[in-house]
């Protein structure tokens, strides 16, 4: 009978996942791959000044750069970037580069994680409120929009400042919640918007058969909004992971504390002329926090896949 | 409150009297029902079949509570529909199994009994009961995903009888699925229906669907939505599948035609 052909699939689908989870991996090394040749290549056969057109003769900075400059300073070979990492931070008896990297990189990794939790909490109470009251989504969602238009940078000495003000009126105040409190404020966007499309994506149905069973607003959020709302909500985390850490970074550049990865960039990228393959540890640095964000949101998704089932259509 | 003294009313399973529902829209109101007069006996299997748009499954609706009337009154075993649908006096499935895809067929099967805080030993025995009723026992650990729709229909309607309802209310729930399945849903839901002497109020457009099931079929027509004519089957409490070949089935499927065509629907134009 079909019924029994039916129920015996899934194996067989188990095993084609798992095989595109490899494929999907060597895809993946193949792309980092493919941009460390395209810059090799270019720099091997791009002119060592750039391509510019419309430039006055003897004024540096005319004209429009069409085609980047390829020489050593502004484009190291990979291999010294790498090489670079293993060398001492700036000189002398200095622990190596990477190393000094993956400190700033805990660092500023805290301070997301921290503006995540922060940012997640505050994005579930948006979208909660919002399903549950027609009137507040019409209200909060448009400021919600607008909240993402202010720059960072506009909006990251404003929270310094508070930070400070409050620290200096007793309740203490470390430097870090601030630059928390600037990516939480990144992150909570997509949470927000994820909850909001996730609690109300259950089908009528399911919504009618929560009614017949005499089921109040917690029953019916708890037994299905909110687990129908997991696969809305598990990309919307994602999102957030990685605008955490964005946020983290450009905070601490544009407060100007101390230890973080973002700062470390700003400091090395200053003395590029001179050390050009220095800017691009923390610059790979950032990349690596990112993957590890996205990557701990992925770990939440994998605890969370029976929540991603899609109901088969008869 | 009055308990389980047998007046003539709690003996009804539905009764409906000038039942009517209009919903309005920018257009106008529209007149879904009306003057829907309708009683069903405990343990009784009434179909509700008419084209699209005669107001069958806005009828089950108000039954379940799902919605409103607008006009008449509605009473499920003697009490208001809002009354019997707290007390869960009446299981539903619909023409989708609509089971959660992330909970088991055991746990879809329980969710009723979950949400009315019946105790686990208890609930994990009726589950297993139900499971056995639709013929799901080895299937009970497996998601609706990995089950044919058949089955997922199968797992609704045990889901449906969870709480022990007296009352079924069933929306095509076999209208998605293949004819040879459709057949043999069909005689298992008449045993279900005849094991648990629950009435069962069926929604359905198709004719042999309703006579080969039923007890009673209700014929309903459109514009505005309303009852014009019952047909009383006669065919005994066995139905199995000589019944199909039986030409006492075949006359009352030539009345149930007759009884809609008779209606004066412009059918080309219906579906």
């Amino acid at each position: 009978m079909s019924d029994f052909a039916r129920a015996a699939s899934p194996v067989a689908a188990r095993r084609r996942t798992t095989g595109r989870g490899w494929t999907a991996a060597a895809w993946g090394a193949l792309g980092i791959l493919a941009v460390a040749v395209i810059w090799e290549l270019y720099k091997f056969l791009g002119p060592a000044d750039g391509v510019t057109i419309g430039a006055t003769p003897g004024e540096t900075g005319s004209g429009v750069m069409i085609l980047p400059r390829t020489h050593d300073r502004a484009m190291p070979h990979i291999w010294t970037m790498v090489a670079r990492l293993f060398e001492p931070t700036s000189g002398g008896a200095t622990p190596p580069l990477v190393v000094t990297v993956a400190q700033a990189a805990v660092v500023t990794l805290g301070m997301a994680a921290v503006g995540w939790l922060i940012g997640v909490a505050v994005g579930m109470l948006l979208g909660l409120v919002m399903q549950r009251w027609k009137l507040l989504e019409w209200g909060l969602l448009p400021w919600i929009v607008v909240s993402q238009i202010v720059p960072l940078i506009a909006f990251a000495p404003v929270v310094n400042a508070i930070g400070n003000q409050i620290d200096r009126s007793g309740t203490p105040w470390p430097q870090w919640l601030s630059v928390a409190v600037i990516a939480s404020y990144l992150a909570f966007f997509p949470v927000a918007i994820g909850v909001l499309r996730g609690l109300e994506a259950p089908d009528r149905i399911h919504v009618d058969l929560m009614r017949s069973y005499a089921a109040g607003y917690w029953a019916t959020l708890f037994r299905l909004r909110l687990p129908a709302s997991v696969p809305h909500l598990l990309p919307a985390l994602r999102l957030a992971a990685a605008n955490a850490v964005l946020g983290a970074v450009v905070a601490e550049v544009s407060i100007g504390m101390r230890g973080g990865i973002g700062r470390m960039l700003i400091q090395l990228a200053g003395q590029a002329s001179s050390d050009p393959a220095a800017p691009w540890g923390p610059m790979f640095g950032s990349i690596v926090l990112g993957l590890i964000a996205a990557g701990s949101v992925a770990l939440i998704g994998f605890g969370l896949k029976n929540y991603r089932r899609g109901e088969a259509t008869a | 409150m009055t308990t389980a003294t047998t007046t003539p009313a709690s003996t009804l399973a539905v009764q409906a009297t000038g039942v009517g529902k209009v919903f309005p829209t920018k257009a106008g109101d529209v007149t879904a029902l009306t003057g829907v007069e309708l009683e069903v006996r405990a343990g009784e299997f009434v179909s509700l079949i008419g084209p699209s748009g005669c107001g069958k499954s806005t009828l089950l609706r108000l039954i379940a509570d799902l919605d409103e009337a607008t006009t008449g009154e509605l009473t499920i075993f003697g009490k208001p529909a809002r009354r019997a649908r707290i007390d869960q006096d009446y299981g539903i499935a619909f023409q989708q199994a609509g089971l959660l895809p992330w909970r088991t067929v055991a746990a879809n099967i329980g969710l009723p009994l979950e949400l009315h805080k019946v105790p686990k030993a208890q609930r994990e025995a009726r589950v297993a009961e139900l499971a056995e009723l639709v013929g799901l026992t080895e299937f009970i650990d497996r998601y609706p995903d990995q089950l044919s729709g058949g089955m997922q229909q199968r797992v609704a309607i045990a889901r449906a009888l969870a709480a022990s309802p007296k009352l079924l209310l069933m929306d095509e729930p076999f209208g998605a699925l293949d004819e040879m399945t459709r057949e043999y849903l069909q005689g298992e839901l008449t045993r279900i229906a005849a094991e648990t002497g629950a009435a069962v109020v069926f929604v359905t457009h198709s004719i042999p669907e309703a006579v080969f099931l039923s007890d009673r079929v209700v014929v309903m027509s459109p514009r505005p939505g309303r009852i014009t004519d019952v047909v009383e089957t006669g065919l005994g409490s066995v139905r199995d599948e000589s019944l199909r070949e039986n030409p006492a089935y075949f006359e009352k499927v030539t009345a149930v035609r007759e009884a809609l065509h008779g209606a004066k629907v412009e059918r080309a134009n219906e579906r």
